[in-house]
Formats: structure tokens, C-alpha cells, sequence
């Protein structure tokens, strides 16, 4: 057995020899993208699919779409990583996460017409699954400011009913697992001034102008 | 297993595809094997332990789905007078075009399934024999036989090296 388990040791770690391999036995451009998105229809099908995400391009680059069986669970800007992202959701809620764009078509749809200007509101089912306490009270009250309408972090920090906790209001924007959906962008400083952004203070400015421009 | 489940998709999916062609040669069977293998993979994931070896343990599920793919053919089997009419192999862009899938599936058996879990799987020689039986020696001989014997239709000068795609 030991002298055998050494060959087969010294060929998992030829990574060149394994790389020859690959490369003669070769596969198709397509054929990947064919069965991993077949799967993903099977495995919906037979309920297996705990988490599904899906990326879009938008005006404020690449985003990350990630849903529960219950609704949206994460929006996520390019510059938090995806990989992070993924990892991050399976730690949590389930390490059964799949590419299945299908079950964020109506997601998808809703944030391309919101970006051009034709969407106000989003009415998809959401998951606030990823945040808990005071911060999740915070995020759910968000949806609450108006299209083009913006609060202070003071203010939201009263309308909650817990009028101190201004810097609680900052981090839970700071943290809103969904950003753009749930409109934290619409929370600025008292004195008008930006205060910060998951997606970058560049990304709110472009959400602001847009909803302005509206 | 924490790791999102679409890492070892993207990470171990052409080799697992590779190890069905080689066993079930390239095809629809591959294509159910490969699914089949995965979805159960997605159902035993989140109780994997955290330091399985994962491409060794996919190359295993698949080899047990092949074998249930090839049963199920064996089942599913029509008599007929009249051959369906299948798409051609035959100089489709994109396709086998050194034909080496169709010189695997030529192989005997033995040496097929051992260059499948070895050579393409990254089995050590001692799990391939656990799992299609037979000594350790006798499946390193198998393996290598089978090389020799693609490597006689493939000399190395015949096709480029790396193939790019």
C-alpha cells in the first residue's frame, strides 16, 4: 500500500503531467456551461438549490444577486468580491449555493428597469436573513424613504423610535446585505455631505443623480 | 462541507466530465452521469467533512453513477429493425476532432476504467483497484497499457501541444 500511495501521490502533485492530460482529453467550449446550467434546473427541481445567484451588469458595474426559497437574500457590488460573498452566504444560511439564474429572472428585470429610470419600488419577496436586531429593523424601515427622497441618518434613527442610536442607523446602512433594493443609498448626513456606501461613494452619487433625474 | 457548493462545480466539472466520457464514452450518457453525480454530490454536501478530498470523492459518486447509467441503458434497451438516426461525430467544429474520445472508448474496459480514474480522475493507482477491483499492479498495468495504446494512435508530433481551446 505505502509504496503505491507514493505513486499516486507523485501524480496528483505533477500538476504539469495532469495539465498534459487535460489538454488531450479536451472538452468543447460550451459543454460546461450547458451541464452546470442543466443542473442547476434539476437541482431546483428537486428543492436542493438553498441559495441561487446570478450576476448583472448595471450603471454602477457588475452586481451579485443571491435568493433563498424565500426571497432576495443579498445584493452584492464587485469591489465586496463575489467569492467572499458566496462563502459568507454558505457559512450562514446554507453551503448549497448554485449558479440558477432562473429564480432571479424577475430580480434582474426589476433592477434594469429601476436603472433606466422606469422603476420606483421594488415589490420581489426578500429575505432578511443575513442581519438580525436593531440593524434589520433599520434596513426594513429603508423602503419607507421615498424615490428620491433622502433622510438622515439622525432622522431614521427617530422614526425607528430610538433616537440616540445614530451610529447603530450608520452601521446598518454600512452593512444592508441589500443594497440598491433596500435603498440605504437614501440616507445621508445631516449636513447633506454623503456619509459612506458598500458600493462606494461613487455608486450612491450615480443612485442619487439617477433618482433625481427622475 | 461550508464551501459553496458551486466552487467544486466549477472547480472539479471537467474532470468529472472526462472521467464519464472515458467511462461511458462522449455523449448523453456522460451528460446524465456527470448530472447525476452532482446533484448527489449537492444532497451529501453540507454533511461532507470539512477536509474531504473533494475531487477524489466526485471521481468516486461518478464512478457509481456511471455504472447505474449503464445498467439503466441495459433496462431501457428497445429492439429494433431500424437504427434511429443520431447526429454525426464526424467534423463538427468544436467536437472530438482528434477523435481520442472514441480511441478511449475502443480501449478494453479495464484499461479505459483505469486511465479514467488515474490519468483523468488523479486517483493513485491503489483506489482504482479498490474500486473496480483486481490488484493495484494489475490496474497500474492496465493504465499504462492503455496509454501506450492511445499513444501509438496519437504520436506525440500529430496533434498540437496544448490545445488551444
Amino acid at each position: 500500500m505505502t509504496d503505491i500511495a507514493t505513486f499516486g501521490n507523485n501524480h496528483s502533485a505533477d500538476g504539469g503531467k495532469r495539465a498534459e492530460y487535460d489538454a488531450l482529453f479536451a472538452i468543447e467550449p460550451d459543454a460546461m456551461a450547458h451541464l452546470h446550467s442543466r443542473l442547476a434546473g434539476i437541482a431546483s427541481e428537486h428543492g436542493l438549490v438553498d441559495i441561487a445567484y446570478r450576476t448583472i451588469d448595471t450603471p454602477v458595474g457588475q452586481l451579485l444577486l443571491a435568493a433563498t426559497e424565500t426571497g432576495l437574500v443579498r445584493v452584492a457590488f464587485e469591489r465586496e468580491n463575489f467569492e467572499a460573498v458566496l462563502e459568507s452566504l454558505a457559512d450562514k444560511i446554507s453551503p448549497r449555493v448554485l449558479q440558477a439564474p432562473r429564480r432571479l429572472d424577475a430580480v434582474a428585470a426589476e433592477i434594469d428597469e429601476y436603472f433606466t429610470g422606469k422603476r420606483r419600488a421594488f415589490d420581489v419577496p426578500l429575505d432578511y436573513a443575513m442581519s438580525s436586531g436593531f440593524r434589520q429593523i433599520v434596513q426594513r424601515y429603508l423602503p419607507h424613504i421615498g424615490y428620491g427622497h433622502t433622510q438622515s441618518y439622525k432622522e431614521v434613527a427617530e422614526l425607528v423610535g430610538n433616537p440616540k442610536a445614530v451610529r447603530a442607523v450608520g452601521t446598518a446602512c454600512a452593512t444592508n446585505p441589500l443594497p440598491v433594493v433596500v435603498p440605504c443609498h437614501r440616507v445621508l448626513r445631516t449636513d447633506g455631505s454623503l456619509g459612506g456606501y458598500i458600493g462606494g461613494l461613487e455608486a450612491k452619487t450615480t443612485l442619487l443623480t439617477l433618482e433625481k433625474a427622475a | 462541507m461550508k464551501q459553496p457548493f458551486d466552487q467544486a462545480v466549477k472547480r472539479h466539472g471537467q474532470t468529472v466530465l472526462r472521467v464519464c466520457r472515458a467511462v461511458l464514452g462522449r455523449g448523453p450518457d456522460a451528460d446524465d452521469a456527470w448530472s447525476e453525480t452532482f446533484l448527489a454530490a449537492l444532497k451529501a454536501w453540507p454533511d461532507l467533512p470539512e477536509d474531504t478530498n473533494v475531487e477524489a470523492w466526485l471521481v468516486r459518486v461518478a464512478h457509481r453513477k456511471a455504472i447505474d447509467v449503464t445498467r439503466a441503458r441495459a433496462r431501457r434497451a428497445i429492439p429494433s429493425d431500424d437504427l434511429p438516426e443520431r447526429a454525426s461525430p464526424l467534423g463538427n467544429p468544436g467536437g472530438d476532432e482528434y477523435g481520442v474520445w472514441t480511441a478511449v472508448a475502443a480501449l478494453p474496459q479495464r484499461q479505459r476504467l483505469a486511465i479514467a480514474y488515474h490519468y483523468l480522475g488523479g486517483l493513485p493507482h491503489a483506489e482504482t483497484a479498490e474500486i473496480i477491483g483486481g490488484s493495484t499492479d494489475a490496474v497500474r498495468r492496465a493504465a499504462s497499457d492503455g496509454i501506450k495504446r492511445l499513444r501509438q494512435i496519437y504520436p506525440a508530433d500529430d496533434y498540437p501541444k496544448g490545445v488551444p481551446r
